[in-house]
């Protein structure tokens, strides 16, 4: 790829995705796109950056989505689901006694394995959770992406990493080399097409935000800004999950890590107080709950 | 250093499973059916059994059955490798005492993923994307 066909996607891909690549990262752009200019019927990447710069809307869209999509398990890195079955939830589950109802958002969904490995946690402790209202919320910026997600339709390959073997038996149903999740853990999984950079506020208010492996793409004011809109989304005594190479301590102070709970971050108290960052929990009002 | 028992009658199946764990730091010995691993136990209780289904003389179905009989049978972590991919196969095989599964074909990612779910192996350093 030549230096300005690789500056001009760069500066393309951080307008429409904040996607925000180092200077060293044609390797990435290039394993990627070149499967699309195939798919796409073209010869290569250079007549696939000519259609990009001619302005084709639809391979715009395709070049931002085959770049920000990424590699996802269930149960990815662990940590973060045992963090949720054995931190989150119980607090969760005595703060909302009264309520009996949990919100909780995917925000980089990806092909669904997030939200179903927590929407699989949350059927094991279904007996803790009789009569509660349970909603997770997957959101991406690829619509390719979350109709897979929909779907609930993984390879073999897929369900062999990530996924303990139990799981699979209990909570897929085999279709040839395919296995899909069963109706009633889709059923828990709403799915929204969503630009982080966009304004997020309308899905309502969540006690617990996974947003895992998608900041680090994005630069430093970005990321900021997107800490301070996720803060006027997460309950007062909810919280965050972020990646494992990612943090909020040196970017912003409205949110603060939970020791010893490496990739946790709650609220920061003190400042959502001073910023009137409370929200109402709008869409659970108007969803008559 | 922990050791596999690497069941399978495929000499190729076997050459791959062993460079595989080996890379994840076990000793490998090798059986080429259920009876010869049956021996195999008997002289030493491997941590591991990666175990194929269908081989001649004894099947990886009835080497489960016979291992957990064995005193000291209930110690491995026996994992499957096999193409007998339904969920009839899977349910049988866990129901004898099977710790994990694999379908053919696999990879290093794949063994190494559920060698973890059984605790056969520590934890990665957490992926990034």
């Amino acid at each position: 790829m030549t230096p300005p066909d690789y500056e001009y996607l760069r500066k393309l891909l951080k307008d429409h995705s904040g996607l925000d690549l180092s200077a060293d990262k044609q390797y990435l752009i290039e394993s990627r796109l070149l499967p699309l200019a195939r798919k796409c019927g073209l010869s290569g990447i250079p007549d696939l950056v000519t259609k990009v710069r001619g302005g084709s809307s639809s391979h715009i869209a395709q070049v931002v989505e085959a770049m920000t999509t990424n590699e996802t398990f269930f149960f990815r890195d662990k940590v973060p689901f045992d963090h949720f079955r054995d931190t989150m939830m119980p607090e969760i589950l005595k703060a909302r006694a009264a309520r009996r109802s949990v919100r909780i958002w995917c925000a980089a969904g990806s092909t669904g394995q997030e939200p179903y490995s927590l929407a699989m946690c949350l059927k094991e402790m279904s007996t803790a959770l009789a009569g509660w209202r349970v909603e997770i919320v997957a959101t991406d910026l690829s619509q390719e992406v979350l109709e897979k997600s929909k779907a609930g339709i993984y390879s073999q390959f897929e369900v062999q990493r990530g996924l303990p073997i139990q799981m699979l038996v209990k909570y897929f149903k085999q279709s040839g080399e395919f296995w899909q999740v069963n109706p009633e853990l889709r059923a828990m999984v709403q799915h929204r097409q969503l630009n982080l950079l966009h304004d997020f506020s309308q899905l309502g208010a969540f006690d617990i935000i996974f947003c895992r492996n998608v900041l680090i793409y994005f630069d430093q004011d970005t990321k900021i800004n997107i800490f301070n809109r996720l803060a006027r989304l997460v309950e007062a005594d909810g919280f965050l999950v972020l990646g494992a190479a990612e943090t909020v301590v040196g970017l912003t102070d409205t949110f603060k890590p939970v020791p010893e709970r490496r990739g946790l971050y709650r609220p920061n108290a003190a400042r959502a107080a001073a910023a009137g960052a409370v929200m109402p929990r709008v869409a659970a009002a108007a969803a008559g709950r | 250093m922990k050791t596999c028992l690497v069941v399978d009658d495929s000499s190729v199946v076997r050459k791959i499973a062993r460079r595989i764990l080996e890379g994840l730091a076990f000793t490998v010995i090798e059986a080429e059916d259920g009876a010869k691993a049956v021996e195999a136990c008997k002289v030493a209780m491997p941590d591991a059994v990666l175990l194929d289904w269908n081989m001649p003389v004894m099947d990886g179905f009835e080497f489960l059955i016979e291992l957990r009989r064995m005193p000291g049978g209930d110690v491995p972590k026996v994992v499957f490798c096999t193409t007998e991919n339904g969920i009839d196969h899977i349910s049988r095989a866990l129901n004898a005492g099977a710790n994990e599964y694999i379908m053919k074909p696999f990879d290093k990612d794949i063994v190494a993923a559920k060698f973890q779910e059984v605790g056969l192996l520590a934890l990665d350093v957490p992926t990034e994307a």
